[in-house]
């Protein structure tokens, strides 16, 4: 890496410039806005020098050199635009033309394509190649990726991202000379994470995304910054939409805190938005079956019924979303206790955030939460649980970048032994359960069994040529795991729901007694499940993890929403459910979520109780519910969401699909018929309002709205907050699962289909 | 393993050759009947720095074809260092027309073991590695059979004669990849990965095999070591010119009738060579060209050849390279298209495919100058094959890409008359029955 300290001078096109030692001159130059054309370089991968587009003229050496591989020195004289140069280009790309088909018309890439651009601007117009080209029959190698071999160009970007990039080295070079192709790791077919990394690399159209293919070209499509509305790491995905439809899912400009990177889900995910089961249509259930019906007899029969259960004074339950918008939580919690009075709501937890920030309170100011980019460049990493290569695919790429480019020493503590462990510098396997034990010993409590592994760390030279260090496994109690990691400094600690309440407080002890600042980072599944637990969708928490109990907390809500709301913390989830199950639930409010997938309640006992489910699909959930109100996905509205790390970030929407609403417009509909004057649903000013009223999200309106991330610093107090920790129900997502959502996407199952039938061969 | 041994010819000097006429000097006994590992003892009495200058003093240019001074390659090699140093034998002899290590590893392999032992001795090195030519099959049984005598005899592995010098030495074999004879391919393929080049810097003697610093040297300088270590650096200088010292083997081939492996003064005359030792050309006809280093050096015409002396400056000034020794002596009748097709022809499939303009140009220029040959060609077409050619000369990741294009510039040059004689449908002058044809059907017909 640069030595930051050190600036060395050179000249560029008889331009003085300055960079600091140790920077490539194609990264100065690019600094600089010069370009120096190139396709097998790409920043952070190994250098390749193979497609000598970058060559320039460099003083005092005999021949043209590469800008990818020469580091400038002081008083180095370059020239970019030099005839030698432009000719080298010119020949350069006249050389990859030979045999690359010139099936641009039909090529997915075109439009987008860099030899495209760049033969326009650098290259001749006439080909002087006039013998037979080579070719090469496609091929597809899994159900979301196909090779067009005859267009690939050879630039090994692929084959680095997947090696050095995913740490999955399905891709390799075969044959030699001009019969050199990328093959798959399985000769004819890809076993890999099928994140699509290689297709999105790919400076040409010879990877191409088997979502995607010959659906439309770039130009016919608008492009529209989303967040993945998958698991918690809220990684940017620009949705290429054509006819409010998204035909595909990219990471088209690199700009969001997902860099590079983006997995399966963000890439192919989408099509659930156009799976045929998506409810177009308010279904009531007249005679025992759901009837499709008009909006407006649909919003006033849910009216009706709930005020007849409030009128009856029996208890209405709300269980909220973790997908949903930050907008949508804010006015659903508003709307449970301003509008239906009751605070029996909640959310499907997947981490334990109240005890974190409690744990954390007057500790620190302000509270020390990681971004998901601080790990690429943490100088040590602990992580406890979880396996973030399939269920925070993100915040993997970020581990295994800080480890390759950063020398990031990552400590891992698991009750398995997960794909990480190839970058741990220390890694400690114990028995499942016994992680919050294992804290405690690291506090200097009693000894746990363990079994450890490490690697030379990342001062190994050999990575990446030795994808997998296999270390030896020894049975010992984690007295030299504990040593090592009190000597790091400035640790980022990252936690899955493995560990919870108090365990939570052990940890932070533990963080709190290492040199320099800790951070930290607990691991939540679903797109927004930070953000749900932020805007309040708790039964004793109001927005910002403020107590209901509180009486001047609940006082300024009352004075900002005009109006008394009970005081007393309500049901949990595992209660509201329990009652619905004992036949004693008036109403049942679910929004977003599918509780009856895991916690199926009998449909007698629910006889008594109106079920009202707010969803994309007829869930199991929905299945029993008296109302089914079509909402609008992710994909479909405005908003913010808060990713697992605490990142706020903006939802753009864009595509649209007819008969269903927004959760936001429902429940704005639905207070005004239930006698409240709220304003007209507009997202926007709710989140100034969440801004001026959420502890922690009085962030940049600046930067959320330029489409990066701000971090949300949350509370800064003590949480006084009481739950059964049981209410913590991790998803356990793979790549290819996702909650109750990724069943209806196409891409994902096909490929658990292909998995299922290759582990029945 | 016995062979038929290999008589000197009277204008010969053996030195590295000199064991080439003895019976069975491939085996321990007989090698230390002669000189063997007498110069590994004397290099033992040595300060490794010693070695090093005497080396130098010798003036001995790599023999594998780039004639870079031995001595300075050595003395790269940092004194201290964390990872294991290692030395390399170069013994994947793949460019056409070269054909001596082989001789060295068949007759004398001890010489070429002694030689890296004294190698490593020098940079404190104790590991050393063979690294055979895939198709040297044979040869590979010789080495290893060296290679474990050498043991039994306690002149490998651990206190090599009760030195304290510890050094471990085997063999590895080639897969057929003329590019594994580029050193840092080489050691890509050691490594057990794909034959690519790698970049430089670092170079081998910081940064080479394992990461560990590396001398690599062709089987022809590593055998000549031993001797230049028990002669004396000035006593080898003496044998051939200042700055090109010693003695070189020449693999002289072609249309001669006494085709054959010399070891030859450095500075010797080409003319003599042909016309003495190689017994003039083939059939009393008329010399056309001569290769003068294997296949990749620029091709002489026969007015050049006529004052040419074999010398790594002699040859460099006259516009070409000593490269590896391998003279190919071409007579008035061959067809100069259908040569540099042939010479195309390798390079196209030796081409690893890592870079754009080696990958695609050596291609290119095989497929243009195939069809230029068979009568296909356009006036046009000729500054077509020399400006794709000098497209690919200095562009490429390695030494390959110019290896292909030097000839091919050169041949172009000297000769574009043949060329011109085949174009328009015309005929091959030299294969009048070679009638033209179209090129086989494929799915992209654009001619």
């Amino acid at each position: 890496m640069a030595d930051t300290e050190k600036l060395v001078t050179f000249t560029v096109n008889d331009r003085k410039l300055a960079a600091p030692a140790g920077t490539l001159l194609i990264e100065a130059c690019k600094t600089a806005n010069v370009e120096v054309p190139s396709f097998c370089y790409y920043p952070n991968l190994s250098l390749q020098a193979a497609c000598r587009m970058c060559l320039v003229e460099i003083e005092k050496m005999p021949k043209l050199q590469t800008a990818c591989t020469v580091l400038v020195a002081e008083g180095m004289v370059v020239q970019t635009e030099s005839e030698p140069v432009r000719k080298a280009r010119k020949s350069a790309l006249e050389f990859i033309l030979t045999n690359h088909p010139l099936d641009c018309p039909v090529c997915d890439a075109g439009g987008e394509c860099e030899l495209q651009d760049m033969t326009f601007r650098y290259g001749a117009a006439e080909s002087r190649f006039v013998e037979i080209k080579q070719h090469r029959d496609e091929q597809q190698w899994s159900p979301v990726v196909y090779f067009d071999r005859p267009r690939c160009i050879l630039c090994y970007r692929c084959v680095r991202v997947c090696g050095e990039g995913m740490d999955v080295w399905a891709l390799g070079v075969g044959n030699r000379g001009v019969s050199s192709v990328i093959i798959p790791n399985k000769q004819d077919h890809l076993e890999c994470e099928e994140c699509g990394m290689c297709i999105d690399i790919c400076p040409v159209g010879a990877l191409t995304s088997g979502a995607y293919r010959y659906k439309t070209r770039p130009w016919e499509m608008k492009h529209v910054a989303n967040v993945c509305t998958f698991c918690g790491d809220g990684c940017k995905t620009t949705l290429g939409i054509r006819n409010d439809e998204i035909v595909r899912g990219d990471n088209r400009d690199k700009s969001g805190i997902n860099g590079d990177f983006l997995c399966i889900k963000g890439r192919y995910g989408f099509d659930f938005t156009q799976h045929k089961d998506r409810l177009r249509q308010p279904l009531v259930r007249v005679d025992g079956v759901l009837k499709p019906v008009s909006w407006a007899f649909a919003l006033q029969t849910v009216a009706r019924r709930f005020q007849e259960t409030q009128a009856a004074g029996r208890p209405i339950g709300v269980l909220g979303s973790t997908r949903t918008v930050n907008e949508e939580n804010y006015q659903l919690q508003k709307f449970a206790r301003r509008v239906l009075q009751t605070n029996h709501i909640d959310h499907h937890r997947t981490a334990d955030f109240p005890a974190l920030y409690d744990a954390l309170a007057g500790k620190h100011s302000p509270v020390p939460l990681a971004a998901s980019e601080d790990l690429k460049t943490a100088k040590a990493v602990f992580l406890i649980g979880s396996d973030p290569t399939n269920e925070h695919p993100l915040l993997a790429w970020n581990l295994r970048w800080g480890y390759r480019l950063n020398k990031t020493r990552l400590y891992l503590l698991n009750s398995q032994p997960i794909k990480l462990r190839r970058q741990a510098f220390r890694a400690a396997i114990v028995p499942a359960g016994s992680e919050g034990q294992a804290i405690r010993f690291l506090n200097g409590g009693g000894a746990v069994k363990a079994t450890l592994s490490q690697t030379a760390g990342p001062d190994d030279k050999r990575w990446p040529q030795t994808p997998a260090s296999r270390p030896e496994a020894t049975q010992e109690t984690l007295g030299d795991f504990r040593e090592r990691l009190q000597k790091e400094s400035d640790v980022i600690i990252v936690f899955g729901a493995e560990l919870r309440g108090d365990d939570i407080h052990e940890l932070v002890k533990f963080g709190s007694s290492l040199p320099g600042t800790t951070r930290y980072i607990a691991l939540a599944d679903n797109a927004n499940s930070h953000g749900a637990a932020d805007m309040g969708l708790y039964p004793d928490l109001l927005p910002g993890y403020t107590p209901v109990a509180d009486v001047a907390a609940r006082q300024r809500f009352e004075s900002l929403w005009g109006g008394a709301i009970p005081s007393a913390p309500g049901m949990d989830a595992g209660d509201i459910l329990g009652t619905a199950g004992k036949g004693e639930l008036g109403a049942l409010y679910v929004v977003g979520s599918n509780p009856f997938r895991h916690h199926p309640v009998d449909p007698a006992a629910l006889r008594t109780t109106f079920v009202v489910v707010q969803d994309l699909f007829l869930t199991e959930t929905a299945k029993q519910a008296d109302v089914v109100l079509p909402a609008l996905s992710a994909y479909e509205k405005q908003g913010t969401l808060t990713n697992t790390c605490g990142e706020v970030q903006l939802q753009k929407g864009g595509a649209l699909f007819e008969g269903a609403k927004t959760d936001l417009e429902i429940l704005h509909t639905l207070a005004g018929l239930l006698g409240h004057k709220w304003a007209a649903p507009d997202a926007d000013e709710i989140f100034t309002e969440i801004r001026g009223n959420v502890k922690g999200y009085n962030v940049s309106l600046v930067q959320v709205l330029a489409g990066s991330s701000a971090l949300s610093m949350s509370v800064n107090g003590p949480v006084p907050h009481q739950h059964a920790l049981t209410q913590i129900q991790p998803n356990r997502d793979s790549l290819f699962t996702a909650g109750s959502l990724g069943r209806y996407s196409t891409a994902l199952n096909a490929i658990l289909e292909k998995r299922l039938r290759a582990e029945k061969v | 393993m016995s062979f038929p041994v290999a008589k000197a010819h009277p204008l010969e000097v053996r030195v590295v050759s000199k064991r080439f006429d003895i019976p069975d000097a491939n085996t321990l006994p007989v090698y230390l009947a002669h000189d063997g590992f007498k110069a590994l003892e004397k290099a033992f009495r040595l300060a490794p720095e010693a070695i090093i200058e005497e080396v130098k003093v010798s003036s001995l240019r790599g023999r594998g074809g780039a004639g870079f001074p031995t001595g300075m390659k050595w003395s790269f090699v940092p004194k201290q260092s964390a990872k294991p140093k290692y030395v390399l034998c170069n013994a994947d002899e793949s460019e056409p027309g070269t054909c001596k290590d082989r001789l060295i590893m068949q007759y004398d392999p001890f010489a070429m073991i002694e030689g890296m032992l004294i190698a490593g001795r020098a940079i404190d090195a104790h590991q050393g590695y063979i690294f055979i030519r895939g198709e040297y099959r044979y040869l590979v049984d010789v080495v290893e059979r060296a290679i474990a005598e050498a043991y039994a005899a306690g002149y490998l592995g651990k206190n090599i004669r009760g030195s304290g010098f510890d050094f471990e030495l085997s063999a590895h074999t080639g897969a057929g990849a003329y590019e594994c004879g580029e050193e840092s391919a080489l050691m890509e393929s050691l490594e057990g990965k794909r034959g690519i080049p790698r970049l430089k810097p670092p170079f081998p003697a910081t940064s080479g095999l394992y990461g560990g610093p590396t001398v690599i040297n062709n089987v022809e300088t590593l055998a000549t070591i031993p001797h230049i270590i028990l002669g004396g650096g000035a006593w080898f200088l003496g044998l051939g010119l200042p700055k090109n010292g010693g003695t070189k083997l020449t693999c002289l081939s072609g249309h001669v009738n006494n085709p054959g492996v010399y070891e030859l003064p450095l500075g010797f005359p080409l003319k003599r060579l042909i016309e003495e030792i190689g017994g003039g050309i083939l059939g009393g006809k008329k010399l056309k060209a001569v290769v003068p280093g294997g296949s990749s050096t620029p091709i002489f015409n026969a007015a050049e050849a006529e004052t040419l002396t074999l010398d790594f400056d002699a040859v460099a000034k006259a516009g070409s390279f000593l490269g590896s020794g391998g003279v190919v002596v071409l007579h008035e009748e061959t067809c100069m298209v259908k040569f540099a097709t042939r010479i195309m022809q390798f390079y196209k499939h030796e081409s690893c495919g890592w870079c754009v303009p080696c990958r695609e140009g050596t291609n290119w220029l095989l497929l243009t100058l195939g069809r230029v040959h068979r009568g296909g060609g356009r006036a046009k077409d000729i500054d077509l094959i020399r400006e794709v050619s000098e497209n690919i000369l200095g562009r490429t990741f390695c030494a390959l890409g110019d290896a292909a294009a030097m000839p091919t510039l050169s041949i172009i040059k000297k000769f574009r008359e043949e060329f011109e004689a085949h174009l328009d449908g015309r005929p091959c002058p030299y294969a009048p029955t070679l009638v033209p044809r179209a090129p086989a059907a494929g799915p992209f017909v654009t001619v």
